[in-house]
């Protein structure tokens, strides 16, 4: 074996790319996508720093420096989209993080396996549920005179009259707890394999010495799914600034506005609808502004588990 | 959670009082979340087979009420649903064939040991998972493609999710060596490996991946949202978005005898109707796809 590496070794650099030659030809198509369609976009986003005008082109476009950021930091909008994205986003943690630890801890717990499939399929399957479906299925749902809930209240006779699409508390609630509806089972495969790994002589030493169940979860289980934990609430908090478009935008309207306007609905609005006047130059310094964040927030978070945990994403 | 139970009585180590508490109140609580997720979609097959009338009167609990088809002959009747559906099978299986291609044809150098130039290439990937450049950009390019209003802006954009990428590239990585070294001293070329060899030997990550990528297809919004404006392209999800969200109901596409444009009620029902429509063809697929993918997810933590 160690003679082998050192022959290999003494073949040079070239060498060896002529010998991998057809590995090349795999990557030619690849590459010219990656190129064109993630780097194209990154050369374009110098238009940040450009007033863009699309007959110069975006390299003729005239430079203005700072100047769009500049407007972002001064607009009203600056601390609005900032703030919404971040309470949406720690308040998405807060609930949708700790909800499918404490699932597959309680289901774990379960001993029988048809019953645990049963609860397994039908948690995972809403995940797959398309965003548009999702929030026509919540319209459905609370609907004010024909979705489940008025119809169950009203076999109580009790009234349903709760707006559940107007106000900003309710957007909130409504955006997180959903995702609660729609996540819970799927987030928690990680920590079901996790568990599954644990030695089950662990559990049978332990219940030799009297521990209950309860005291189980709490010395054997939540340990051995500490270090999961820890990664996934890690590559959480690295995207805390980052709001999917989908939902917020298909749940916006009117009422809800001052909680719903994110960073990336923003981004959308004053770059492409005529209301906000198409600032293309603008809009893509909102945009970079929130990716250079995302960038640091996710740099600093692996910097910070690389030193704690020594296993870091790169 | 009779079952549930009865296995509680069997165990050989006695249980206490307080430990059959414990399971009970687990089962309750795991009882409770499993209604909360089933009850809501139970409801809506149930009101997607009643009457107009009882789902606009707000009668559908559990169970049909008059079951009839009447939602379903309201879907099939409406115009624009179909052309849609048939524009998402297209998307989907285009798109997914193409995905598939293109993320084994990349993912087999990089899992290579010592290619040269390997590495940059990975960073170079690995990056576009850390920054990109935006909204506005991204549609200026497509613009200055051509792009706009063509089947290639759904297609081109996410043809490699790096995601998937290193999925697929972790999993080639794990084909023992051995088998490497014995083909090439017989010859074989990389390409003639890579067909014969790594793509056979591969079909676990290739099921879990497809999936993953036909999903994503089936269930894409933003990428037609901001590409496309000719209605003839939209696929379903833009046409679900007016009719479930916004609300609206194009009256060219109306051809049933009856008035869905001043029938709330139907419009309710053809809403309950469409959900399922849509959603069938995942949702049937799921209890035999299942295990792939949660395979997925772990070979995703796999890489860590």
């Amino acid at each position: 074996m160690q003679s082998a590496g050192l022959v290999k070794r003494r073949k040079s650099y070239f060498r060896r790319m002529a010998e991998n030659r057809q590995m090349y030809l795999f990557l030619i198509l690849p590459l010219i996508w990656l190129i064109i369609f993630k780097y194209g976009p990154m050369y374009g986003a110098q238009i940040a720093f450009k007033m863009y005008v699309p007959k110069e082109g975006i390299w003729g476009s005239r430079f203005v420096g700072f100047a769009n950021f500049d407007q972002f930091f001064k607009s009203l909008y600056f601390s609005r989209t900032v703030g919404n994205t971040l309470i949406l986003s720690a308040y998405s943690i807060a609930v949708g993080f700790p909800i499918p630890i404490l699932f597959a801890l309680l289901l774990n717990c379960v001993r029988s396996r048809k019953w645990k499939g049963w609860v397994e399929n039908v948690t995972y399957m809403p995940h797959f549920i398309s965003t548009v479906v999702m929030v026509g299925i919540m319209m459905r749902v609370f609907d004010f005179y024909t979705g489940v809930v008025h119809n169950i209240l009203a076999v109580f006779g009790i009234p349903w009259n709760l707006h559940m699409f107007t106000g900003d508390a309710n957007f909130r609630n409504l955006y997180i707890w959903s995702g609660v509806w729609q996540g819970t089972g799927w987030s928690s495969i990680i920590y079901m394999a996790a568990l599954s790994a644990v030695d089950p002589e662990l559990h049978e030493a332990a219940i030799v010495d009297g521990a209950t169940r309860l005291r189980r979860i709490w010395n054997i289980d939540l340990p051995s799914i500490i270090p999961t934990i820890t990664i996934t609430l890690i590559l959480r908090s690295g995207s805390i600034m980052n709001i999917g478009f989908d939902k917020v935008f298909l749940m916006q309207n009117d009422t809800n506005i001052n909680a719903s306007e994110v960073i990336a609905t923003y981004v959308y609005k004053v770059g492409l609808t005529a209301e906000k006047g198409m600032q293309l130059s603008y809009s893509t310094a909102v945009n970079m502004f929130n990716s250079i964040v995302n960038l640091i927030t996710i740099s600093l978070v692996n910097y910070i588990s690389n030193r704690v945990n020594g296993s870091g994403m790169w | 959670m009779t079952a549930a139970h009865k296995t509680v009585r069997k165990n050989k180590i006695g249980i206490t009082h307080s430990e059959k508490i414990f399971y009970f109140a687990v089962n309750l609580v795991l009882a409770l979340f499993f209604g909360m997720i089933l009850l809501p979609l139970i409801n809506i097959v149930a009101s997607s087979f009643s009457t107009a009338d009882a789902v606009g009167k707000g009668k559908v609990l559990l169970w049909p009420v008059q079951p009839t088809l009447e939602g379903y002959k309201a879907v099939f009747t409406y115009k624009g649903i179909w052309r849609a559906y048939g524009n998402t099978i297209f998307y989907t299986v285009v798109g997914t064939t193409m995905d598939m291609a293109m993320t084994l044809m990349c993912a087999y150098p990089l899992a290579r040991r010592n290619l040269p130039l390997k590495k940059p290439v990975v960073m170079l990937f690995m990056f576009t998972m850390l920054f990109s450049g935006g909204m506005i950009p991204s549609y200026i390019l497509m613009k200055n493609l051509g792009l706009l209003n063509t089947v290639w802006c759904l297609l081109l954009p996410g043809l490699i999710s790096v995601y998937n990428l290193i999925v697929c590239r972790t999993f080639m990585q794990n084909i023992p060596t051995d088998i490497e070294e014995a083909a090439k001293i017989d010859g074989c070329s990389d390409i003639r490996y890579f067909f014969s060899m790594v793509l056979p030997l591969s079909t676990t990550v290739m099921a879990v991946l497809s999936l993953y990528y036909a999903v994503g297809h089936w269930n894409e919004y933003f990428n037609p949202w901001l590409y496309l404006t000719n209605p003839n392209l939209y696929p379903l999800q833009m046409i679900l978005r007016t009719i479930l969200i916004q609300n609206s109901f194009d009256p060219e596409s109306v051809t049933s005898e009856e008035d869905i444009l001043g029938n709330k009620a139907l419009q309710d029902l053809l809403k309950y109707s469409l959900i399922i429509v849509s959603s069938a063809p995942i949702l049937m697929a799921y209890p035999w796809v299942k295990r792939f993918f949660m395979k997925g997810v772990m070979l995703g933590a796999l890489k860590g």
